[in-house]
């Protein structure tokens, strides 16, 4: 199943895109969707901790199973104001 | 007609962003005072001299972290309300970033609800700044954002309520 990956800010930049087209498992959750983005571009590991996630603009957790053409953010820590 | 909420390349406009939230409500007559908060680029920051900012922004999932800090302040201080908007893209020095108004019927709250959307504001809307500075450039990496944590949301209480 394909899922839209968008990626912001220094993550966007380590990506060199702000959105990817993935295909993933039936049952995968957002933590393994990251994983796979870190093996692809390993500087991504250093955020683990540090990263929130959302699916379809909103927050969820990494333990989050998504589903068929969600989109899945992955964003570094914030400095909005 | 603008909007309470708001994020986009737009520059901020306060007059307009004021006069939405006057209209807003069923009893602006009943409102007493408006706060008004604007965060603005600086030329330094951490012994760096800033050129410019430019700011990104998860946009839809921005203004729905901007709803939720609104719902919040109903919740902590029921007589005010707020309206906030925050600009993305280059921004010069002197230019505003974010704007935030509350009224209330008195003061002290409109205060306090005031700084604390701000330190919501920072800790869990999903926008970022990106500086560039004589001799480089850098993104800002603040918090992480996490609207269910409990401890930061009372950290921005206490700032607000200090």
């Amino acid at each position: 199943m394909r899922v839209t990956v968008r990626l912001f800010a220094r993550l966007r930049d380590i990506a060199g895109a702000s959105e990817l087209s993935r295909d993933t498992a039936p049952g995968a959750t957002i933590g393994e969707i990251w994983r796979d983005l870190a093996r692809e571009f390993p500087e991504l590991a250093g955020y683990e901790r540090s990263i929130s996630t959302a699916v379809n603009a909103d927050y969820a957790r990494m333990d989050r199973v998504v589903a068929e053409g969600d989109e899945v953010a992955f964003l570094p820590p914030v400095s909005g104001g | 007609m603008t909007p309470l909420f708001a994020i986009g390349p737009a520059p901020l406009e306060v007059d307009r962003i004021a006069a939405a939230l006057a209209g807003a409500g069923p009893s602006a007559a009943a409102d007493g005072a408006v706060v008004t908060f604007l965060g603005l680029v600086r030329n330094h920051n951490m012994g760096r001299r800033v050129r410019y900012l430019e700011y990104e922004a998860y946009e839809p999932l921005a203004l729905k972290a901007f709803e939720r800090i609104a719902r919040e302040v109903e919740a902590r201080w029921p007589d005010a309300r707020l309206a906030l908007h925050h600009r993305v893209g280059r921004l010069e020095i002197g230019e505003a970033s974010v704007a935030i108004v509350v009224r209330s019927p008195h003061r002290g709250n409109a205060y306090a609800a005031c700084r604390y959307a701000i330190e919501r504001v920072k800790q869990v809307a999903p926008v970022w700044k990106r500086e560039f500075f004589e001799g480089g450039d850098v993104w800002i990496e603040g918090a992480t954002a996490n609207p269910d944590d409990e401890r930061a949301r009372a950290e921005a209480e206490r700032l607000a309520c200090a």
